[in-house]
Formats: C-alpha cells, structure tokens, sequence
C-alpha cells in the first residue's frame, strides 16, 4: 500500500522512466543508427548486420539475464523491420520462466509478436501461463492473462480455462477485466468451449468497478450479435449504466476531455442499437436516454462529436421515433456543415443511415453532399458514392451510375474498382430505365473493369441482348440489337479489351452480326479474325470467336448465299485445328465439317436466332432403353445412378474441404474420397450444345469430361446462358428484375460490398482526369445554377432539365439518339463540373507540399482543430502548461513540413525546425525559453545528456527523433 | 474485433511500433501491407479527412510531430473514437516519458507496447484511464 502511494505521487508528478539509462551502448547504438537511416536499403544493412552478431551473441553460454532482455528487444526490432528472426524464438520462450516481472514481460511480448497462436512452441509456453495464472503477484497473472488473450489456441483453451475463470471472481479490478477479455478471447477462438460459461459475462457487467464492466461489454456486444433475442431483457440495464456514465457518475479517471467515459457510452450505444433494431418495446426505453445524450454533448471535441455520431447510429438502428429523430438529423447537419473533412465523412455516412428511415433528410443538404462529390478528397467522394448507392431509384439512376463510372475509370485501385463497377451492374440491372441505357451501361463497365467483373454479368448480357424486353415487340427487340452490334463494331476499334468483354462481343457478333443485313457476312467475319489476331487473347475468347464464326456461316448457308472463306479466316482456322487446346480443334474442325453440309441439314443443326429456345432434350435418354435392355439381358451390370455409388460429393465440396485441410494443420483421419467426376451429368451439355457444337458427339462427351474434371471454366460456347444452369436454360430472373414498380429504393441496398477476393492491387491515387479539371474558371454564379441542376437529378427535387431529359430518354428510346445522346451529356457536364471545382476550391497540389498551405490555408484547418484539441480544452496538467498563442502555433505546424521546404525560404523553415526540434538540447533550450514546452526540464535535460552521450544529437542526421509529438 | 492493428510510421515510411490482432500475419505478408497503406496514408495533406479505405476495412491516422500513427479498424468501427483513441494514447506516452519523442519511443519500445497492451485486449479498447493504464507498468519498473 505504501508503495502504491509513492507510485501514486509520482504519477501525479509525471515524470520519471524517461531517461534512457540503464541501456548498453550497443543498443544505443542500434538505435541511433535505425533512427538515422536515409533510407529502406540503409535500414536493412544495419538489421541484417544486426541479426548476424545476434545471432552469435544470443547462443553463448551465461548470458546474463539483463542483457538477454535487450537482445530479444533488438531481435524485436528485427522482426518489425521485417526480417527473420526465428533464430531466437527459443530464447524468448524461456524468458517467460524468468522470475523478474520486468524480464518476464518482455518475453511474453516477444513471443506474441513472434509466434503465431498454431506454432510449435506455443506447447512449451502454455505450462508457463498456466503456473503464473496462479502466481501470488497480481502483475503477473495480468501478464500471464494478456499473453493467453494471444497466444492460446483452440486446442490448449481447456487447459487454462478453469483457472481464468477462477480469476473473474478475483480481489484485483485488473486482473477481473483481464479474465473477462482472456473468456472473450476463447470464446471468439471457439465458441462450443466456453458456452457453459457465458453467464459470467452478465454476472460480471455487475461489477463494481467501472473497467471490469466496460470490458464485459465487448464479449456481451458479440454474444448480441449472435443472438439479439436471449438479451433482452438486459436493454433496461445497459440504459440505466448509459444514463449513469453520462451523468458523471463514473470516477473522474474516466473522463476524457471532459467526457464521461466515452468509449464506454459508445460500446453501450452500439449494444443498445442491435437490442432495439425492429423492436419497438426495446426502443422505447432508449429514447429518453439518446434524448438526453443528444443535449448534453459537446460538438466542439471531436470525442464529443464521436459520441454523437454513434448516437445517430443507435437512433438510425432502432425503431423510429420523431423526436430523436430530429435530434439525430440535426447533428447530421451539424457535421455537414462543418469544415472538418472528417466531420463531414461522418455526416455522409449518418446521411446514409438516416435516410434508410426518411429518405425526405437528404434533401436539404443536396449541396453539401454534391461538394462532398466533388472534392478531391478521395476518402470523402467514396463515401459520398457509397450514399448515392444507397439512395439510387429509378430516378436519378441515369445520373448517379454515369458518375460512379466515370469515377471507376478515374481510379487505379483495382479492389475499390471492382466493387464499384459491381455496384454499377446492380444498380443498372435494377434500375435500368432502358435496355439501350443498359446496354451501353454495361459496355462502359465492360471496357474499363472488364477483367474485375464476375463471368455472371457477362451472361446476363447475353441474355439480355438475346430475350431483349420479353415482351412482343420485335422491332424493339431487333433494334436493340443492332445498336448493341453497332456499339460493338465501334468498340472493337480500341486497342485493349478486357477478355471478358470480347466474349461478350464475339457472342454477339456471331448471333445478330449479320441479322439486320447491314453488314455483309465477310465483313463480321473479318472483324471476328481481327479480333483474335489484334487482342493477344486467351483460349476462351478464341473460342468464342470461331463459334461465332461458325455461327454467321450458317446463317449464310441457310439463307442459300455462298461464303467465301477469307484468306485470314482460313488461316485462322488452319491455325486453330493444330492448336494445343483441344477444344479449339475440335471448334475448328467442326466449322470445316459445318462448310461441307447443305443448307437443310445446317439450318437444322444452327438455326437462326435460337439462343433462346428452349432446347427439348429427354434426361433420360430413353432412345437408348432397348439397348440397355439387351445388354443387360446379354449379362452386362446394370447401371448404377452416381449418388448411389457414393455420397454427394462436389467440386465446390471439394474446394471447401480443401481450404480448410490448408488453414487448420491437424491431421485428417478419414480416408479420401474416391476420385469422382464432377456431378455436371456431361450428356445434358452434350444436347444444350447440340445446336452449335456438336456434330460428332462422342468425342465431345469425353471433352467436357475432362474439362470439367480440371476445373477449368471454359463456357460453353454455343450458349452462354446456359452455362451455369447446364440442363435448362432458365429465362426468368432478369427480366423481372428491373425497371418494375415492384421494386422500392430500399432493395437497393442489398449490398454487394465484399464480392472480390485475390484481386491484385496496384495502388496509386493520381487520377488522369485530375489534371484537367482545373484548368478552366468559371463564374460563381454559373456554378450554383450547375450545381442546383445536378441536385435536382439527384435528390429528385422540382424538375431540373436533367430531369427532363432522362423522362426523354426513359422507355423505348431511338437506339442510334441514344448512342448519340450519351457521350454528348457526360461530355457537358464534365467541363461545368471543372468549372466547378476551380471556383469552389482552390486546387490542391499533392505533391507541392509546401507552396498552397500557406497561399490557402483557410482561417480554419481542419488539422489545426485536431492537433490543437490539447490547446484549447484543458487538456490534463501534464500538458501544455505554457502558453501556446495561436502565432505561435502557426509556425509549429509550418515545421511539420521542413522535409520538403519551399526552395526561396529554405533557411528561414529549417531554423524554425532546429529550434524546434531542439526542445530537448539544454542550451538551445536555454536560449529560447518560451518555445520550451512541458512540465519537466529536468528530465529533458538529462535525456538530452544522454543522447549525447551516446552520440544521438538533436541537431544530427535526423532532428525529427527529438520533437516533441505533443508539441 | 474492432481493431486490427496499430502502426506507429515515421515520415520517411520507416516502422517504429506494430503490434497486430486480428490475426498473425508471416513477415512478408506484413511488410506488403505496411508498405501499401503507408503509402496511402502519407501521400495525403492535411486538409483531407484523417480515415483511410483500404481493401475490406479503414485505416484512421494521426500525425504528430515525425511520427504517424495509423489503426486499421473494422468497418463499423467510429472512426472518431478511434481518432480519439490515438490521442489518449500520445497522452498516455506522453505522461510516462514526459515531452515523449520519437526516440523515447525507439528506446523503450517495449514500454510502448506494454502501455497498448493495457489499452486494447483483443483488438477491444479496454482500459482509457491514464494512471491504471500506466500503474503496472510504473510498479514494474520499481520491482526492477
């Protein structure tokens, strides 16, 4: 108790365990050197260096004990630097025996940086954890609590699970809040392990103190998710801990500038939405209290406005209520008029919340919003897309898709490209106000994220284009096509596609090239061998491409017109018929076999336009029944169904048990399976693709065998809808989905977030449109009018010519108009929208530094407001006891950028950052008294000696080491 | 889960603390990944909002002085909690060394780790009053 005192004292005083005494001089060394590295290659030389006398240094005998405490530090620094250390794996395990809690410590954090929770060593560490759970030192069982929280895994939670629970009930508020976080831990790693002990959170959210119970929050906040409806009963309690944490009756230590707990009340609030989501008794006992909270909250501190936020998010969560409805839509405009770009990012995104319940909320902050759209900050405009994603209808689709596009071709980032160019395709198959809207939609998509894209969408495609509007009209429907034929021949000029959309293009060219009679047969055919040639493609658009090849000589055939085989289109196919794939010779030589028939026997193998008939094929092949029958009778086995043979079993089974055999590395002790074919049956593939493909069946048969075998997607090319259904072609689906009444906003948000993986990123922010948008001036007025123009096609406020024009273009629109129209409308808006941007902000250069802040730094910095906070709230005494004058916080935050100094007043910025950054140099100090901040001279200066002393110079290589961070 | 990692950068891109929970990511791995969201993060100014999307979850940063601090954290994470929560943590430091620096940091990486061990457990921010953040440790370095 005594000694807690002292500590206590000296805690007040604030100080102490700021010298770097007590370290050896190599470490020093190591430090410094790292700490003055120019550069990765530099750093790397040291640490291998490094690692090479460690590695000698760590085997020898009798190390003392102090010292091997810093060689695990320094093969910690290895490790964060990113090379192998494991060398000295085995010496950090055994400093967890080490009986100094000093030293036992660091060889527990070791080994969590170390070890992952399934590596062999961990056996050797859980009998350690297990003897210091049940040491006498408090410390040390939290110690030993941490490391579990790390280090145990699935296998090994039984062997310290009694004891952790042992320690809920433990006479140390630490080493409670330890053990719940030690049972949350086991029970994220395995929730079958500690299910019988799951009462002991709501039996510890009672605890006395403060951080016990805010620890239980968490695993109850999981254990909510989980299952809303078993903790219901817990609302009235979680809203009577709310009410008292934000009447203060929480301990002071609590407070964060002057917040009562905050990180609890937003723990609470998180619970407190997933308890009242769509419960309207729940709810009404939350209302007072979001009411209150909402009154009370500072929304000048940024914690305050944190606290706000999640209150938005509670009141957007649970079920509606008008009065902290308002409460939470005027907050939100609070933030959306704010000039902190991070204030606004939580406006967009309560904006998006709130609307989910009235969508009416948007509508008045229309300007804030489109600037939010409009700004260079990349963070901000994707969460601003993220909103107008959510609030798509069929509306202000035409608008809103367009954007997102033309932003998807503006980024590199190949995740959040895929993401938005799949959010377009959901929200074109939804909305889609026409098919030639769709169409060139799509085709936008196709061409610039075409590889990121799912095969699905390119199917889809197709069969949109094939079934065009189901309905009677078949001038629409061939008119449709013909534009999408048009685009298509247009397109096919540009010197890269993605492979995906050459499929989709061949596809089409094969099936209604020549359907309309514009074009002549050779012409297509052409373009189709062009299009092998020029694109350096892969197998599958080959493929597609001699199909469709095959395909418009049929048609010709039928028709009773001769096809003259092109010299390339010869080629191509002597080409092909020697191909390594055998798919393509068997395409090849099918299409000399097609060339050789008459017109009756090749209108019946390919008829005209018959993608979308439905093929009649008997499953099971009674044809063959009395040969079947006399084989048997001959005393053949009869045949046996495949799932009698063995259990299911498929490709994606396969995949999944596979995956998981990689992840966990327990053994397996069942027996494999029996090698099977996949469950695809090969003869409904052989009758779906009779109509184009197939001429000798046999062969074919045993092709799509082993194709499927390996897995390898090749679609079938003689109808792509087919392809994932395999038996049937099923026309439903699309149709039905868009452009119906059916359809309310609110289904657009089912989310199609997380549908990528393994997407290989290519990272880099510049985008090449940037640079021409600032170009231009405009006229203020000019701006607002354009700005108001886009609001309304937006929010769908009174009409705006925008919105006339997409009534025009809705429904049934001209093809050939609508071709015309569209490129015409982005290209007019996109010089207003530079016009735009070079009013509204001036234009900020990434890579000058220097040169705008100070021509443009507003009168209000966001940053300035963040890094400030510790100025202007009285923040605690340790900081800031000195004077911080707002002219004198100027120049502090100019040193922030002594890096890249303007070159004309060089010396002027890289004095201030000397003395600046000589905060802690004891004469430099002297000199300049009132620039020295912080409560502790004394400890400055001995640091400094120090750092002297061991050759690190506040005036060397690298000044930054030594400025302050609270400065 | 909450928190993914805590990732202490310095100007140059050069990493001065990283402590993972989400999950134990190999060297390579790591490196790939701090390399990428450095680089995102330190190309941007200070006029641009602090939160950062990168794959399936934001990175929210802070920079003080020299140094960067960056959390990856969850999507449904409130990002000026977390914001927040950098800064408690500066102030945490910043009581224990007195004017913390960069170099403080260097020299007692361990300290820093014990400090984040005791604010955050299982990617969770578990404890925020400064002196029971700071007692074990302070009653650590007097036992030695």
């Amino acid at each position: 108790m005594e000694q807690l005192k002292t500590i206590g004292r000296e805690l007040a005083m604030g100080s102490q365990g700021g010298g770097w005494t007590g370290q050896s001089k190599e470490f020093l060394d190591l430090v410094k050197s790292i700490g003055e590295a120019r550069s990765k290659a530099e750093e790397d030389r040291i640490i291998l260096r490094e690692i090479d006398s460690l590695r000698r240094r760590i085997a020898e005998p009798d190390v003392p004990r102090r010292r091997m405490k810093e060689y695990i530090i320094r093969l910690v620094y290895a490790e964060m630097l990113g090379h192998d250390a494991s060398f000295g794996y085995i010496h950090a395990v055994k400093m967890t025996h080490d009986d100094s809690l000093s030293l036992k410590r660091t060889g527990y954090l070791a080994v969590t940086l170390f070890l992952s929770d399934d590596h062999d060593l961990i056996i050797l560490i859980v009998n350690t954890i297990q003897k210091d759970l049940r040491s006498d030192n408090y410390l040390i069982v939290c110690t030993a609590l941490t490391a579990a929280c790390k280090l145990i895994n699935e296998e090994t939670i039984p062997a310290v699970l009694p004891q952790v629970v042992d320690l809920l009930a433990h006479p140390k508020e630490a080493v409670r809040k330890k053990a719940v976080m030690a049972l949350h831990r086991f029970y994220q790693r395995s929730p079958a392990s500690v299910s019988h002990l799951i009462s002991n959170f709501r039996k510890r959210l009672c605890d006395n103190d403060p951080g016990v119970m805010g620890a239980t929050l968490f695993p109850l906040f999981d254990l909510i998710t989980a299952d809303v409806n078993s903790y219901k009963d817990l609302v009235i309690s979680f809203v009577s801990i709310l009410k008292q944490v934000a009447e203060r009756r929480l301990p002071k230590a609590y407070d964060y500038h002057q917040m009562p707990a905050p990180f609890i009340q937003i723990k609470l609030l998180k619970i407190l939405a997933l308890l009242g989501s769509g419960d309207k008794q729940a709810s009404g006992h939350i209302y007072n209290v979001l009411g209150d909270i909402f009154r009370k909250c500072e929304s000048s501190s940024n914690i305050g406005n944190a606290v706000l936020y999640e209150c938005i998010c509670c009141v957007s969560s649970i079920y509606p209520n008008a009065k902290v409805l308002d409460a939470a839509a005027e907050s939100t405009s609070k933030f959306l008029k704010s000039d902190s770009h991070n204030l606004k990012y939580m406006g967009i995104d309560a904006l998006g919340r709130l609307i989910k319940i009235n969508p009416d909320i948007a509508e008045e902050h229309q300007l804030a919003v489109i600037d939010c759209l409009e700004d260079p900050d990349d963070t901000l405009k994707r969460k601003t897309f993220e909103l107008l994603y959510k609030m798509t209808k069929s509306t202000n689709v035409e608008v809103i898709v367009d954007r997102m596009i033309d932003y998807m071709i503006s980024i590199n980032d190949n995740h959040y490209k895929t993401e938005i160019a799949s959010r377009c395709v959901e929200l074109a198959e939804q909305f889609a106000p026409s098919n030639q809207w769709f169409i060139q939609t799509m085709n936008k998509v196709f061409e610039h994220a075409g590889d990121l894209l799912n095969v699905r969408v390119a199917h889809n495609l197709m069969r949109l284009i094939a079934e065009g509007f189901g309905e009677d009209d078949e001038g629409a429907d061939s008119q449709l096509r013909s534009s999408a034929v048009n685009s298509y021949l247009r397109i096919l000029g540009e010197p890269k596609l993605p492979s995906l959309f050459l499929q989709v293009i061949c596809w089409v060219l094969g099936e209604y090239g020549t359907a309309d009679g514009k074009y002549s047969a050779s012409y297509i055919i052409g373009k189709l061998c062009d299009v092998t040639e020029a694109h350096l493609c892969n197998d599958t658009v080959k493929a597609y491409s001699i199909s469709a090849i095959m395909k418009i000589c049929a048609f010709e055939i039928t028709a009773g017109r001769n096809v003259e085989m092109l010299p390339e289109c010869q080629s191509l196919i002597d080409e092909l018929s020697a191909s390594h794939s055998t798919d393509l010779q068997q395409r090849a030589y099918e299409l000399q076999a097609l060339l050789c028939l008459d017109s009756q026997a090749v209108e019946s193998v390919m008829p005209l336009d018959a993608s979308c008939e439905d093929i009649e094929f008997d499953g099971n092949l009674s044809f063959l029944n009395s040969f079947v029958q006399q084989s048997i009778e001959k005393g053949a086995r009869p045949y046996i169904p495949e799932s009698e043979r063995s259990g299911t079993f498929s490709v994606s089974n396969y995949n999944s048990q596979y995956q998981h055999e990689a992840s966990s590395h327990t053994l397996r002790f069942e027996a494999y399976e029996l090698p099977k074919p996949s469950p695809t049956p090969a003869t409904p593939q052989i009758s779906v693709s009779t109509r184009t493909t197939d001429l000798v069946p046999v062969p074919e048969t045993t092709y799509y065998y082993t194709e499927n075998n390996q897995a390898s997607k090749l679609p079938p090319v003689s109808d792509a809808s087919s392809a994932d259904h395999g038996i049937k072609l099923h026309l439903d689906g699309v149709q039905k989905k868009w452009g119906r009444p059916t359809y309310s906003s609110s289904s657009s948000s089912t989310s199609s977030e997380k549908k990528t993986n393994g997407v290989t990123r290519i990272d880099g922010v510049s985008s090449p449109s940037r640079g021409t948008l600032y170009d231009s001036k405009g006229q203020q007025s000019e701006v607002s009018a354009e700005k108001q123009k886009l609001a309304a096609s937006l929010f769908g406020a009174s009409a705006g010519k925008t919105e006339k024009k997409l009534a025009s273009t809705q429904r049934a629109p001209k093809a050939t108009t609508a071709t015309a129209e569209r490129p015409g409308v982005t290209r007019a808006v996109s010089p207003e929208i530079s016009k735009q941007k070079a009013a509204s902000s001036p234009p900020p250069d990434l890579l000058d530094l220097g040169e705008p802040i100070t021509t443009t730094t507003p009168t209000i910095d966001p940053f300035e407001q963040l890094e400030g906070l510790i100025g202007p709230t009285p923040g605690p005494s340790t900081l800031d006891n000195s004077v911080t004058t707002s002219e004198q916080k100027a120049p502090d935050l100019m040193t922030l950028y002594t890096d890249t100094p303007p070159s004309s007043n060089s010396s002027i910025s890289s004095a201030l950052g000397d003395i600046h950054s000589s905060d802690k140099n004891s004469q430099m100090a002297k000199n300049v008294p009132s620039i020295k901040k912080g409560p502790n001279p004394q400890d400055s200066l001995q640091k400094d000696a120090t750092a002297r002393h061991v050759g690190v110079t506040p005036t060397g290589n690298n000044p930054n080491l030594f400025r302050d961070l609270l400065g | 889960m909450g928190i993914r990692f805590v990732l202490l950068v310095n100007k140059q891109g050069q990493t001065r603390l990283a402590q993972y929970y989400a999950e134990h990511l190999t060297l390579d791995e790591r490196r790939a990944l701090e390399g990428e969201i450095v680089r995102k993060c330190l190309a941007r100014t200070d006029q641009q909002c602090s939160f950062v999307e990168h794959r399936n979850y934001k990175i929210v940063y802070r920079r003080y002085a020299s140094l960067f601090f960056l959390v990856g954290v969850d999507n449904d994470e409130n990002e000026l909690a977390i914001l927040e929560f950098i800064h408690l943590f500066v102030e945490t430091m910043d009581r224990h060394f007195g004017n913390v620096c960069e170099l403080d940091i260097m020299f007692h990486l361990e300290k820093a780790h014990f400090m984040l061990e005791e604010m955050v457990m299982n990617g969770c921010i578990v404890e925020t009053s400064k002196s029971n953040i700071l007692m074990p440790i302070q009653l650590m370095d007097k036992a030695s």
